[in-house]
Formats: C-alpha cells, structure tokens, sequence
C-alpha cells in the first residue's frame, strides 16, 4: 500500500520528466525535465530502502544528488555559452550536430 | 727434471717496440695512399709528398725491427746456451764442428696480431709476424720503394696522372709489405691480390694507347691463371694441417708456421703435401715469372720505368720467391727436396735461366733485355729454392733487388735524358757513356754485380746457389746455373754496348725521328710474329744505318730543325723541360738513387760472403761474416711444445725419462755422421716440433769459384768480341749471317718470336677460347640458360598474371571492396538517426531504455 504509492508517484514524475525532454524546446526546461527523471529515480531508491529497511538504497540517492548537480552544472555552463553565442536556447535550432 | 724445465724456459728472448708494432711498416703506406687519392691533388708536390714520407717513416720501423731482431737473435744465443747447461753443448760442439754452423736455438718470431674475421672457432689474424726472412724483406722492400719514389718524382714530372702514379706505387709497395709480415695465408693472399691489381694499374699508366693496355691486362690475366693455385693450395695445406695446428699449437691451418711444423712433423701424407706444392708453385710461375707464364713480365716494360724497377727488384715477381721461402717446409717435404729428389721447383727454375738468357740476346729494347734477365736472374732463385738451398736463394733476392733496381734506374735516366724516351738500343743510343758519364759507370757496376764478378753483390749471392746446387747432388743443374751465368754476361755486354759504346744513334745522336714521346715507345714494340723479311730492316737498323740517318740529319738541319723544336715546346708541358736537346747527365733526383743503388750493388754481397767465412779465398774471417746466415735463416733446432709442459707431471717424466738422452744421442751421432739432423730429415721427436728443415750449406772451394769465375770470363770475352766484330767493324762473315744461313736464321726466328709462347698462347689457347669455345659457350648461353631463364620468366609472369586476376583482384580486392562497401552503406543507412536535434536523441535514449528494460522484464519474468 504504502510502496504502491511512492512508486506511482515515481512512475508519473519520470513519465513527466521524459516527455519534458522529448517535447520541449526550451533548453533549460529539458536540464529540469532531466531533473525530473534523476529524482524519480531517487523517490525509488529512498521506497525500496524503506521497503527492505536497507540503508544502502538512501545512500545511493544522496550520490545521484550530488552527481545531478555536477550534471546541471555543466549543462547550465553549455546552455550559457549556447545562449551568448546564438542568443537563444532554442534545442530545435540547435542543428550543427546533424551527420 | 730441472733441465729439463730449464729448457722450456730458459730462451729469454728480448723483443722490442719496433718489431711489436711493425704491422705500421705496411699500414702507414696504405694510410699514405689513401692521403694521395683524397688529397693528393691539393698538395704543393701533387701527393709526392705523402707517398714519400709514408715510405720513409716505413724504413725507419723497418731498420728498427731489423735492429731489434738483431739484438733479439743475439740475446738468445749466449744466454740460451748457458740456461741449457752442459747437456747440450757438447752437442754444439760437435754440430760446429761437422759443419762449422752454429746449432743455436731456433728463435719465435715476434707476431702481433689482432682477429680480422672469425667464424665457428676459426679466427683470421690481420697483423705482423716478425722473424729474419719478413724483416729482410720488409727493409729492402721500404729501401727500393723510398729510391724508387725518389727517382720517380723527376722521371714522371708533368705526367698526367701523376698523383694516380704516386698513389698506386705507394699502395702497391703496401701490398708487398702487407704480404711478407703476414702469419697467415688469409693475410699472404690479400698482400698478393693487392700487388696484381696495383701492378695492372700501373703497366696500364698510360692506358691511352692500346698496347699498354693490353699489356696491363695480359699481365693480370697471366698472374691470374697461377693465382687460381695460390687458392687452391691455400685449401689443401688449411685440409690438411688444421687438425695438427689446433691439436697440437693452438692455431689453425691458415697459420704459415703451424703449416710448416705440420710439414715437417711427418703426419701429413706425401701426396696432399705433393698437391699443394705444385698447386702453389703453379701460383709463383705465375708472379714470379717463371716458364711458362714468364710472358708476361717483358710487356710489363709498357709501364713507367720506375714500376719496372720496382716491381723487378722488389715487390711482385720476388712475392713468388718469398711465398715458397715462407713456407719452405711444405715444399721441402712435398717435393721430398731432403733426399735429393728432381723437384718440380729446380727443374722449372732451371729451364727459366737458359730460355730467359737466350731471349734477352735478340731484343733492341733495353728495359725487355733487363726483363729477361730479371726472369733469368728469378730462375736462379727458383733453382735454388728448388735444391735446397735456400739461404744462397734468399740472398739473392736481397742483391738481386739492388743492382736489377738499378740498371732499371739507369735504364730510365739514359730514356729519360739520353735518347729522348726510346728504349731502343739499336735506333735510338749508342755512345752515351761519355754523354752520362754517372749513369754508365753505376750501369757498369751493377752489370758486374748481375754478371757475379768477384767481388760485385751478385757474385757472393749466385756463386753461392751454384755452388750449393752442385753440393747437393745435382750436377745437371749445376752446369745449367754455370752457363746461365755465361749467357749473363753475354746478354749484358750486348747491352752494354749498344747503348754506351759505338755510334751515337737516333736520339742519342741529336736526331728525334718523332715526337711521340711514351707513345712512340708503345708503338714501337707490336705484338706481331716477325718474318724473314723484316730481318732485313732489323740488320739495318744495327749497321751502318747510324751513319746515313746522321748524315739526314744534318741535311734537314736547316729545314726540319725548326719544326722539331716547336714540336718540343708542346712536348715539354708533358715531360718537364729538358734544357739543352741533345742527350746529357740526368738531374740529381735520379743520379742520387742510382749512385746510392751502384753503391749497393758493389757492396751488399759482404753481408753474407760465404766463401770468406772459410779458408777458400785465404782469407778465413770467421763465420761471423755472414750475417744473413746468423740473422735470417731459420734455425732448424726442434722446439719444445708448451702442451706437452702444461699437463700432469708425467709427461715432463716422459721427456726426461726417453727424449732428452734421446734428443743427445740422436743429435750427436746423427749430426756428426753427415749433417743428419733431426728437422726435415725425419720426424721429430714427440713433444716437438720443427718450423724449418736443416738445410745444408756448401763449403765453398777455390776451385768452383775460379770455375764460375773463368765461365764468367770467357762469356765476356767472347761477347765483346762478338760486338767489336759485329757492330763496329760489320764482320763480313758475320754480318748477313742469318740470310745466308738457314740454321742461323731459324734460330734468330724463334729468339726473335719468343719461342711462339705468345703465338700459342694467342693463338691455340685464346683463339680456342674465343672462337669455338667461346661459340659453344654463346649458344649454350643463348638457348639452354637463357632458355631456362625465359621460361622461369615466362611462367613467372603467367602465374602472376593468373594471381592478379583472380586471387588478388577477385579475392583479396573483393573483401575488402566488401567490407568497406558495407561500413558504407551501414553509414549512410544510419546516417538520418543524426539528426542533431538533441530531443530526438532523447527520445532514442529513452527508446532504447524502455525496449531494453521490456527485454529485462520479459527474460526475469521468464
């Protein structure tokens, strides 16, 4: 009972998470998105070690949380540089990548 | 015991810097050599200069290794002696007294040497063994080549290889002197091949005419044919005694003194012994020029005279000589040379005098008569070789070397300022001894000394080997040597007298018939087969044609004079000037080596008079006189083996128990009797070994010399008459005498076409070669080799065709035309999934994630 709903809880936050990154254009909105999907991940991790009265899963979140801030470091760095050199953070004009 | 280790240990030899280090003597003219070539065209004296010192610091190492082993051979006589204690001396005693030769220990030759090559255990030394026969060599060869170079820079002042000349003399005397310091036949043959390439550089000097090249390349082809001997033998004697010289001396079988211990130690067998000594005398034949190869030493003149000189004194045609010398032991067992027998050394040496001598009587050109007499004179050398006596035979080398060198020298000043560069006796001189007053007397000298008149150097040496063939049994022989040396003195007062007395002639006389200069000379000593029909010309030319030319001469006087002399003035850029035209005493640079050489020529038979060292010419002086004797020859005593120290204690116990009593009673009966000794006269005790054979020594007699002496004699006499009578006052009986006699003229004939030597070699052996031979050999090129190779060829190329078009092309091209073609098209397929929008990518990721977490489920639920 009580894990069913942390885990739909999850399930909906990552749903939201990656539809904001497919969908959205914006490029800071998809770092958020990205966001999104990291702490459904850690929602899980924190369920399952409450679930199996096991520390270990809550350590594990505490490192995605800190690995998810590196992330959005370096990802608001690009977006930056994105945004002095084009003047938009536009994803979808973002096209140099193409092969 | 004691005496016995005394006797391993007691020769303190005294060495010395000189002879440690004497492979310089040949290294510093080959470093001078290689200066000339690199430099030598910069230099003020054109590169003279190197080859001049390189020479002159070789003799000063070469007198003081010759000093040293001086010193070192007298070290070991009183000393030895006494270390030997009273075992032995008795047996001295008696050895002097049987043959009046001192019985001394048989001295090690000083070897410095470093390893060239080795292979599988075999190591090649490159380096200097010194013992009495190298140093001798070493000097006079350093000696002859210094006068030679000296002489040289006038002779060939202006010349248009000058530098080339100096540098191929210099290397060339390097070979002979890497040659005799060799200890090995790897080293012998590598001096050898040195002196053949350098002697065809210089025969060839003036290669612009075609006669001078083609005398360099008989001379080379000639040398080569006995030069595949020297190879041949080398293998047989290394087959031979490697396994003894590593057993027993701790060497291998290149080594020339294991190789003569091996000869003499009796465990070869006679006939690989018999082998290898014909297979390398066939080598000497050919580079000492002895019958029947000798033809090529007489169109070795087409060279500059100072490589005549050089390479008849000293270097090339004595490498023969020494090389049979060196490893005298191999032919003194192979040719069985102890009991007498006919060797095929005496028998060649023999027939070389007399054929050599009568040739000499009929050639017009002064420096062919000094050849066949040089050929001669090598004969001698051979014969003695051949008889056994080799000490006379080596020193007639050392005087050889001075007086032929001379007369060569001579010959060159009389052609250099007396006959305008002729060599022609009977065109181009006559009369010169007033005009070069210096040059005929040393001419005169070293004429008597050639001829063996008492007291000149070639008496004490040829006088020696006749005597000593004759002592040893062979009386044939003996006459033979005795009328050679007739023959001598005939030959040489014809020389004599066409050039020094009578009329002047040609250019002696003023009159240049051309300017051709060295040319002239070439083209006027063709190879033809002369006819009874140019007797005629060659009868005029030595008879009162002198006169009639004169008198042209002074007709054209006015006339021709003038353009003779512009002709001059080009001629000088080549030859120097010459001041005054006519003929006149040459300069110092070639006066000075001939006097130094005349001198010689008169005094260096004292370094070894035999017949004064006993009571033959009343004079006993003792054996003290004879220094060659003392110093040179090899003493024939057998030498203990270290081995046979260096085991257990039992073998010392075996020396002391059976040899050593039978070493005294061996030696003191055996000697005692008739010189028997133990070296070379049978095999030597166990534990030793000999490096050379007891030679025997002739004692001389009054009575032999004043034989040889009054054969001498009456070959002058009758020469001079010959030429009073012949050329001075036209004897009618003489004179026309091969037209009228049939006899007389075939003779003249024969002398004249040089036995048809050259005739048969041309024509039977090179036309056989070239003509059906050589066919045969074109057609079996053509259609059996060159039909292998094209077929090799053509299925060579078919096969390759076939493997390119299908293996290479098909297969190989095909897969990787197919790998990449598929990386290619794997690409482009991909190539949309790049679209470069970052949500796509999501999108993928997540895509994949969701297939891959699906499959998860799936296989866990499964």
């Amino acid at each position: 009972m009580l894990a069913v709903n942390f885990l739909l809880l999850a399930a909906v936050l990552f749903c939201i998470g990656v539809f904001g990154v497919i969908a959205r254009r914006n490029a800071v909105l998809v770092l958020m998105s990205i966001e999104l999907i990291l702490n459904a991940v850690n929602l899980n991790l924190v369920a399952f070690a409450l679930m199996n009265n096991n520390i270990e899963g809550q350590v594990f979140a505490l490192f995605v949380i800190a690995i998810a801030a590196a992330e959005v470091g370096v990802g608001l760095a690009m977006v930056l540089m994105i945004y002095r050199n084009r003047k938009s953070i536009a994803l979808d004009e973002l096209s140099e990548m193409k092969g | 015991m004691l005496a016995v280790e005394e006797t391993h240990t007691a020769l303190e030899l005294s060495s010395g810097w000189f002879m440690e280090n004497a492979w310089l003597i040949a290294l510093i003219p080959a470093i001078g050599f290689a200066l000339i070539i690199g430099f030598g065209k910069k230099m003020p004296f054109k590169g003279a200069e190197f080859g001049l010192s390189s020479m002159a610091a070789s003799l000063v190492i070469a007198t003081g290794a010759g000093i040293q082993w001086i010193q070192r051979t007298d070290s070991a006589s009183p000393g030895g002696e006494e270390a030997l204690g009273g075992l032995f001396t008795g047996v001295r005693g008696a050895v002097r007294a049987a043959e009046g030769a001192e019985a001394a220990p048989y001295i090690e030759p000083v070897v410095t040497q470093w390893v060239w090559w080795q292979n599988s255990g075999l190591e090649f030394g490159l380096g200097s063994h010194i013992d009495g026969l190298s140093v001798l060599l070493l000097w006079l060869v350093a000696f002859i080549s210094l006068l030679v170079q000296i002489f040289s820079l006038d002779y060939v002042r202006g010349d248009r290889r000058y530098t080339h000349f100096f540098a191929a003399l210099t290397l060339f005397s390097s070979g002979m002197l890497v040659m005799v310091m060799s200890s090995n036949m790897v080293q012998l043959i590598l001096g050898w091949e040195i002196m053949g390439l350098c002697s065809f550089m210089l025969i060839g000097h003036w290669w612009e005419d075609a006669y001078n090249s083609h005398s360099a390349l008989k001379a080379f082809f000639t040398v080569r044919v006995g030069d595949v001997g020297l190879l041949i033998g080398t293998a047989i004697l290394y087959f031979g005694a490697n396994d003894f010289a590593v057993n027993t001396l701790d060497s291998n079988g290149f080594d020339i003194r294991a190789i003569g211990a091996w000869a003499l130690s009796g465990e070869g067998s006679s006939w690989t012994l018999l082998m290898a000594s014909i297979a390398l005398f066939i080598a000497c034949i050919g580079k000492s020029g002895q019958f029947p190869l000798h033809t090529w030493l007489p169109d070795a003149m087409a060279g500059p005279t100072p490589v005549s000189s050089l390479l008849h004194s000293s270097t090339m045609v004595v490498a023969g000589v020494f090389l049979v010398a060196r490893i005298y032991p191999v032919f003194w067992e192979g040719f069985n040379i102890a009991s007498g027998g006919l060797s095929f050394i005496a028998v060649i040496g023999g027939i070389t005098i007399v054929i050599a001598a009568l040739l000499a009587f009929v050639q017009d050109d002064i420096k062919k008569v000094l050849a066949y007499s040089t050929v001669s004179q090598l004969g001698y050398m051979m014969l003695g070789l051949g008889t056994g006596a080799w000490l006379p035979a080596v020193f007639h080398v050392f005087t050889h070397a001075f007086f032929k060198c001379c007369l060569f020298l001579c010959a060159g000043s009389i052609s250099h300022s007396g006959s305008h560069h002729s060599f022609d006796m009977k065109k181009d001189m006559g009369g010169l001894r007033k005009k070069m007053p210096i040059t005929f007397w040393a001419w005169i000298v070293s004429t008597l000394a050639l001829t063996g008149v008492i007291p000149f150097a070639g008496f004490w040496s040829k006088d020696e080997i006749i005597d000593n063939v004759g002592a040893n049994g062979y009386t044939v022989l003996f006459w033979v040597g005795l009328g050679g040396a007739a023959l001598t003195a005939m030959y040489m007062t014809r020389a004599t007298y066409l050039t020094f007395f009578g009329e002047a002639r040609g250019a002696a006389a003023g009159i240049h018939h051309d300017d051709g200069g060295h040319d002239e000379y070439a083209t006027e000593h063709r190879e033809t087969l002369i006819t009874a029909a140019t007797i005629d010309r060659e009868l005029v030319m030595a008879g009162p044609a002198p006169q009639s030319l004169g008198a042209a001469a002074a007709t054209h006087e006015s006339g021709d004079r003038g353009d003779h002399r512009d002709d001059h003035d080009d001629h000088g850029d080549d030859h120097g000037d010459h001041g005054d035209h006519g003929p006149h005493e040459s300069g110092k640079l070639i006066v000075v080596p001939i006097v130094i050489l005349a001198f010689l020529a008169l005094t260096a038979g004292f370094a070894n008079p035999t017949p004064l060292a006993g009571d033959a010419l009343g004079a006993n002086l003792g054996e003290g006189v004879e220094l060659i004797k003392t110093y040179v020859e090899p003493r024939y005593e057998p030498v203990f083996v270290d081995e046979t120290a260096g085991h257990a204690g039992e073998s010392v116990q075996l020396i002391d128990a059976s040899t050593l009593p039978a070493v005294e009673d061996d030696g003191g009966e055996g000697k005692s009797d008739d010189g028997k000794a133990k070296c070379g006269r049978g095999t030597p005790e166990p534990g030793t070994v000999c490096y050379f054979p007891n030679v025997k020594h002739a004692v001389p007699e009054l009575g032999k010399i004043l034989l040889s002496l009054a054969v001498v004699a009456i070959g002058y006499a009758a020469a001079i008459g010959f030429c009073i009578a012949y050329y001075r006052n036209r004897n009618s009986r003489l004179v026309g005498l091969t037209e009228r006699s049939r006899i007389a003229r075939g003779g003249y004939l024969f002398l004249k076409n040089k036995y048809y030597l050259d005739a048969l070699y041309q024509n039977v052996f090179v036309f056989f070669v070239s003509r059906p031979l050589a066919k045969a050999t074109y057609w079996f090129n053509q259609n059996v080799i060159d039909g292998a190779v094209n077929g090799v060829g053509a299925g060579g190329k078919a096969t390759g065709n076939w493997v390119y078009k299908y293996i290479d092309q098909g297969l190989v091209d095909g897969a990787v035309n197919a790998s990449g073609k598929a990386a290619s098209e794997t690409g482009h397929g991909l190539q949309p999934m790049q679209s470069g929008k970052v949500n796509q990518y999501g999108a993928l990721l997540f895509g994949a994630a969701t297939v891959g977490a699906i499959v998860l489920v799936i296989l866990n639920v499964s």
